[in-house]
């Protein structure tokens, strides 16, 4: 490799590395400036002093705790079950018979073509008929189904070698006591995928809870971003940026911790065609 | 997607005598059911109903609080069709999709052959270049929306740096739809380069090889041998970035509801508004099946393209 051609590599790796990366910078450093820093020019590139009362001003701003509290709930209690749905439909698609299987399976993946803006208003109407509005239940169960999780579980069941369920099934072992010691343990990256990647889904979800919810108190972070703007738009960028951290942190240290996993998830089916 | 035909036969039909023992059968087909019902009634309740209900509501007049909604037939779709303002709507959807799958396509790609030479810290690159498409949109919306301001945002030293002042991105009606793009874009060019990227490391090598023996150039060999291997990836992306983008909503909604005067309203942000600001169960309808209707052509594109593809290995 010559020495300009190295020389213009590393300069646009680092370019790419800056775009990338310089948004978030920003906000991370913004939700440390005092206001002085946020409105100066030309602007500090490095907060002059760090004021962590812009964390706790937006943590009083609006109903920040609650606005945590229910995303944590409906992500762990959406994930659980979504995560429960795939596993038990990918494994009876794979180790029970079942007649006109392969029909059921093709309907199973045909939810995956409905965008979820298709179903926003019906499913609105569904859940307050149901007197769900406002409720864990509400923002939770509609998106409880799995039709990509499962598909991905039942494409890596199909792998697993059929000596060690015969053996188990030789043995006596029931159809659960054959998932939970035999099936799931050696599907564990693959369900550990699918968890992560509805996780993080469940928490950035943002137009369901916004639509599902209409006090303060139930709202879930995403959708309490939202109650930072007033008349005159975003003011107080301090503890807006700070606010936003919020939001952004939890899934940051997710993806830095399961970045494999994430990335394996996401981008699942995309080479092997 | 294809992989689905992997199926093996082995473990579906354990070769024990099956047909013999019938109530063995009713039993297996039994905890069959009970397994794949909570997700089947959720499907059904939440994604296959909605479907249906969706498309009766386009055919009727209703503000929500009615106790019935009205049919009026077609009445919905003409008003569509005829209406100024749905034909910007899909005017503007498509500048947005297209916009957003050739930028990500192109800067993607880049992107996917710069981390596949042998540089140091190209592992790190890789990691900043996707870490934005995990988060949250709202969020990182609203940090665009700061470095957007033309005051005291980011977006006034770049053009200070060029002589001229900061144009007001998200109340210029000509800047807004720009500024939204290349949030959305920044958030997704890390899918598309990290799956071309996987793509680029299966590339057969002795192909390589063979065509730098011939004494080819470094351009003809990426356009006559990596652009067509990779074309299912490019097709992949395509179909995804497609039905991903169509669907752009919190971005949109933190940082300009729509404006300033619809000038970033999409089809999705159409549904929303239609639906849940203005009441109007039948425009928000048929808006939806119009979406729809778009995304299945385009998903069942893909089948058939998986399938032939399949079919020719």
């Amino acid at each position: 490799m010559t020495v300009a051609r190295k020389f213009s590599l590393y300069l646009s790796l680092t370019v790419v590395g800056v775009i990338m990366v310089g948004p978030l910078y920003w906000l991370f450093a913004s939700s440390l400036k005092p206001s002085a820093d946020i409105y100066s020019f030309p602007p500090a590139w490095w907060p002059t002093s760090f004021e962590w009362h812009n964390y706790v001003d937006a943590w009083k701003s609006a109903p920040f705790g609650d606005f945590y509290l229910n995303s944590i709930i409906t992500t762990v209690a959406g994930t659980a079950l979504e995560v429960a749905n795939a596993v038990l439909t990918a494994y009876a698609f794979v180790f029970l018979r079942f007649p006109f299987k392969r029909v059921l399976f093709g309907i199973l993946l045909a939810a995956l073509m409905v965008p979820g803006h298709v179903v926003l208003l019906p499913n609105y109407l569904t859940v307050s008929e149901l007197g769900w509005i406002n409720t864990y239940q509400g923002i939770v169960i509609p998106g409880a189904a799995s039709a990509f999780g499962a598909f991905l579980l039942r494409q890596h069941m199909l792998t697993l070698p059929d000596e060690i369920i015969d053996a188990a099934r030789v043995d006596g072992a029931g159809h659960l006591r054959r998932l939970f010691s035999v099936v799931l343990p050696l599907s564990k990256p693959m369900v550990i995928t699918v968890t992560i990647v509805s996780m993080v889904g469940k928490w950035n979800d943002f137009v369901w809870p916004l639509i599902v919810t209409n006090t303060n108190s139930m709202r879930t972070l995403p959708v309490g971003l939202l109650l930072l703007k007033n008349a005159e738009g975003y003011v107080n960028w301090g503890s807006v940026m700070a606010a936003t951290v919020f939001v952004v942190l939890p899934v940051l240290v997710v993806f830095f911790i399961a970045q494999r996993q994430i990335v394996a998830g996401l981008t699942q089916g995309a080479v092997k065609g | 997607m294809s992989t689905l035909e992997t199926a093996r036969p082995a473990t579906q039909q354990p070769d024990t005598p099956v047909r013999r023992r019938k109530p063995k059968r009713a039993r297996e087909y039994l905890t069959f059911l009970a397994l794949v019902a909570p997700n089947f009634i959720l499907l059904a309740v939440f994604s296959y109903w909605p479907v249906i209900y969706n498309a009766y509501l386009s055919l009727t007049d209703w503000n929500l609080i009615a106790p019935m909604p009205t049919f009026v037939g077609l009445e919905n779709y003409q008003e569509l069709l005829t209406g100024h303002e749905f034909r910007e709507v899909l005017l503007t959807t498509v500048i947005f999709v297209v916009g957003i799958v050739g930028g990500s396509l192109v800067l993607g790609l880049g992107v996917a052959l710069l981390l596949n030479q042998k540089l140091k810290g190209r592992g790190v690159v890789r990691t900043m270049v996707f870490a934005p498409h995990v988060l949250s949109g709202a969020a990182v919306g609203l940090a665009w929306v700061f470095i957007f301001d033309p005051n005291y945002g980011l977006s006034r030293v770049a053009f200070s740096a060029i002589g001229q002042s900061s144009p007001s991105w998200l109340t210029d009606s000509g800047w807004a739809l720009p500024a939204v793009m290349i949030v959305y874009l920044w958030k997704n060019v890390g899918f598309s380069a990290i799956v071309y990227l996987a793509g680029l490391q299966g590339m057969p090598k002795d192909l390589y090889e063979s065509a730098s023996l011939d004494g080819a150039g470094a351009w003809t060999v990426f356009r006559r041998i990596t652009l067509p291997l990779l074309s299912p990836v490019t097709f992949f992306l395509m179909i995804t970035t497609i039905i991903s983008s169509f669907q752009a909503f919190d971005v949109i909604a933190v940082m300009t509801d729509g404006g300033p005067g619809g000038a970033t309203t999409i089809l999705s942000w159409y549904v929303y508004e239609k639906g849940f600001s203005d009441f109007e169960a039948g425009p928000a309808g048929a808006g939806a099946v119009v979406m729809f209707v778009i995304l299945l052509v385009i998903t069942l594109l893909q089948t058939r393209f998986v399938e032939r593809k399949v079919h020719y290995r």
